[in-house]
């Protein structure tokens, strides 16, 4: 019974959700069955919050290794909880906004959190180069394709494109490297997402069938009845 | 001699007739006002006009068909296009005042852009004035000059001015800050108010409102769609079972030259029961979904079906042998999907089978997550494994743990879980975007195997090259089958890639019949045209 019910609210819901496509007064179900979703979510995350204070708490409680770390986050997430809840310096009261201006909670989130996200963020250019780095390295024919049709497209975004083939005529303006570059994007690229995309839909389909049929039960925690 | 006579005579002829072209009296305006210009003949107007509801759809779009003009192509051929008209009673349209729909609409932007502007502002005097009040900054460096308005020179306000002004503005701007969402509010009031009264306000045809172009038509056209939007914010807002006139005109080259033709209505839009505009859709699905339970019920009799290997999957069992010989444990990202997201679903059963092996080899698994439901939901999928294992008092409540939902905090946990725990393997199934590369990276150097999956096309490339085997696209979903050999997802894997084999030829016939124009490609193609 703990699995039936849950399968046929899934076949029900599912086979209806599939029918609104094709039904238009039943067009606005999606937006509904999404805001229940929406609903639940907010309860989760005290499921969120809690298992988060109960990990770190034990690791600290147990000097586990690094419980330092641990340390960190709970003094952070009771600090950010305590001036969120209260609304500590918060200059309209506990009647305004979490997030007004000159709340602690804004202060922290504009001077600690959002620098700490974009440094993170920005980690991402060096370990854009390092990946380039390595799959540009020419080992093989299909390296030395990737690595042609990068060096193409890099150079076809730049002014040094434009210069080093800016003389060729207007009628071969194709060989000119921004021209192969938007070719090269637009063709063979797009016909490869393309590929792609057609085949996670069919993905899509399928899982979303076997979820609707009842034949995958993974999501239920496990397979056994 | 005679040459040279011969080229004086010509030279003397050439040079006196460009003198006389020079010369020649300009055409006087009488002369020009003597030239009778014809004047285009108003052309015949169309016929036969009708208005009905577009068939197949979801509402909000009527079809008008006619007949062409007998000047359209043919007779005095002056027919240079058609322009569609929409009888708009006054509510609508901006020429009836403050109360028109177009009006309000602006209204209720600009009050919301009011608003956050408003804010903004608010935040820069409240910090000038902090700054003048604590000495953050010097009054000079705050720079108040103005022009005076009777000549050029400029004074600079004294402090005290600038602090009381700094001192009224925030108090104001404090005071009128929270009236603006209770405008916002009220003017969307009336606009839900007006929207109401819209069929109302048809109903008075032909009295108060105006015609307004809707659409233009070529000139051979002999119907036009006028295809509203649902959204009553949208400009082109077209109110179900409300009673709508048209008209139209056909026009000359010169479009003060036209002719009306005459009013058709009332006629209302409606959506209909069934959406004929997506049979195509509607009959791949039922034809998918037939496949599916076709192979399913072939694999439940036993059938063999043979599906192709994946390497990226292959290796997840070599993957989990390593872990164990090397005693370190297995990283587990699930993404930043959601639990409504089928990759993160998919995710669940590759998470699930996983489990239940690194039960068997009794390794340690890391699962840490980004959003609570989907910690929930891996945390029964994992200790359902270690059951399925037989080793349910194997099973740690800490496996499966909730990070944090910010995407680069979340980063930050993982990469440095990576590095302190040194994981043998990370597998990376779901819904992953800017973080695919910081995560694949770092336990590239971190000396991981890595196996990722994910179906974001724009991340697929960043797996490829960090990651030692990555599933793309559709492998996600094919993983959980292939995992599990279970004649049942075997079977829809199977339909799966019957579906792929038939989107290929068609999409060649297609290809090939559209480029040659073959006779019966136009037709060919209409089978697959998603209307709305």
């Amino acid at each position: 019974m703990k699995r039936q019910i849950p399968l046929l609210i899934t076949f029900f819901v599912g086979t209806l959700l599939i029918i609104s496509v094709f039904v238009p007064p039943l067009g606005d179900l999606e937006r509904d069955f999404t805001l229940f979703f929406d609903i639940i979510a907010v309860f989760a995350f005290f499921l969120g919050g809690g298992n988060l204070l109960r990990i770190h708490l034990m690791k600290l409680a147990n000097r586990r290794k690094d419980w330092g770390f641990s340390a960190v986050t709970v003094s952070g997430f009771l600090f950010m909880l305590a001036i969120g809840l209260f609304k500590v310096g918060n200059p309209g009261g506990i009647a305004e906004a979490v997030d007004a201006e000159g709340s602690w909670f804004k202060v922290m989130f504009d001077n600690v959190i959002n620098p700490l996200q974009s440094t993170m963020y920005s980690l991402l250019a060096f370990f854009v180069a390092s990946a380039s780095y390595r799959a540009f390295r020419a080992k093989n024919r299909e390296a030395t394709m990737l690595l042609i049709a990068a060096f193409i497209i890099l150079l076809g975004r730049t002014p040094l494109g434009v210069m080093l083939t800016g003389w060729i005529p207007e009628w071969m303006s194709v060989a000119q490297i921004p021209n192969l570059a938007v070719w090269i994007m637009n063709s063979p690229n797009l016909a490869g997402q393309r590929a792609i995309m057609i085949g996670i839909s069919l993905g899509v389909i399928a899982t979303s069938l076997r979820l609707i049929l009842g034949v995958e039960r993974s999501y239920l925690g496990g397979d056994s009845d | 001699m005679r040459f040279l006579f011969g080229l004086t005579v010509i030279l003397a002829l050439l040079l006196g007739a460009s003198v006389s072209a020079q010369t020649e009296p300009p055409v006087t305006d009488s002369v020009a006002d003597s030239v009778e210009v014809p004047a285009i003949p108003p052309p015949a107007p169309v016929t036969d006009l009708k208005a009905l509801d577009t068939d197949d759809d979801h509402g909000h779009s009527v079809t008008l068909t006619w007949t062409k003009s007998v000047d359209a192509q043919t007779g005095q051929n002056t027919v240079n296009g058609h322009q569609i008209f929409r009888w708009y009673p006054a509510m609508m349209d901006s020429l009836a005042g403050v109360d028109s729909l177009k009006n309000m609409r602006q209204d209720i932007q600009r009050a919301q852009s009011a608003n956050s502007v408003f804010r903004r502002a608010l935040g820069v005097a409240e910090d000038a004035l902090e700054d003048l009040t604590s000495g953050g900054r010097g009054f000079d460096a705050l720079r108040f000059t103005v022009a005076t308005p009777q000549d050029d020179s400029t004074f600079v306000l004294d402090r005290a001015f600038v602090e009381q002004a700094l001192r009224d503005t925030v108090a104001t701007m404090t005071t009128h800050l929270p009236l603006l969402p209770d405008s916002i509010k009220g003017l969307q009031a009336s606009f839900e108010a007006a929207i109401e009264r819209l069929t109302e306000a048809h109903q008075a045809y032909p009295e108060g409102g105006s015609w307004n172009l809707v659409g233009l038509a070529a000139k051979g056209d002999t119907s036009f769609v006028n295809s509203g939007n649902k959204d009553p914010m949208s400009g082109d807002f077209i109110k179900d079972f409300t009673d709508l006139y048209y008209r139209v005109d056909v026009v000359t080259i010169d479009e003060t030259i036209r002719t009306e033709s005459a009013i058709v209505g009332p006629v209302q839009s409606e959506g209909q029961w069934f959406n004929g505009g997506r049979f195509p859709v509607f009959w791949a699905v039922i034809i998918f979904g037939f496949l599916t339970m076709y192979f399913v019920s072939r694999a439940r009799k036993g059938d063999d079906l043979y599906v192709r290997p994946l390497a990226g999957i292959e290796a997840v069992d070599d993957a989990i042998g390593r872990a164990t010989e090397m005693g370190r444990p297995i990283l587990y990202v699930l993404g930043l999907g959601t639990a409504a997201d089928v990759a993160t679903i998919a995710s669940f059963t590759v998470l699930g089978r996983v489990a239940k092996q690194v039960a068997e080899y009794q390794t340690e698994l890391i699962v840490p997550t980004y959003d609570p439901i989907v910690m929930s939901v891996a945390q029964e999928v994992v200790k359902s494994s270690y059951l399925d294992a037989g080793r349910p008092d194997d099973y740690k409540e800490n496996t499966v743990f909730f990070v944090t939902n910010l995407q680069f905090a979340y980063v930050a946990a993982v990469n440095g879980i990576m590095l302190r725990e040194l994981p043998a393997t990370n597998i990376y199934m779901g819904k992953f975007f800017a973080e695919s590369l910081l995560l694949a990276e770092t336990g590239a150097l971190a000396g991981s195997i890595q196996i990722a999956g994910t179906d974001e096309i724009a991340q697929i490339p960043f797996f490829i090259v960090a990651c030692d085997y990555t599933l793309i696209g559709e492998e996600l979903y094919a993983a959980s089958a292939y995992l599990g050999r279970e004649p049942i997802l075997l079977g829809s894997l199977k339909a799966q890639d019957w579906a792929k084999a038939a989107v290929i030829v068609l999409g060649i016939v297609g290809l090939v019949a559209a480029n040659l124009e073959w006779g019966f490609a136009k037709t060919f193609l209409e089978y697959f045209h998603v209307t709305n």
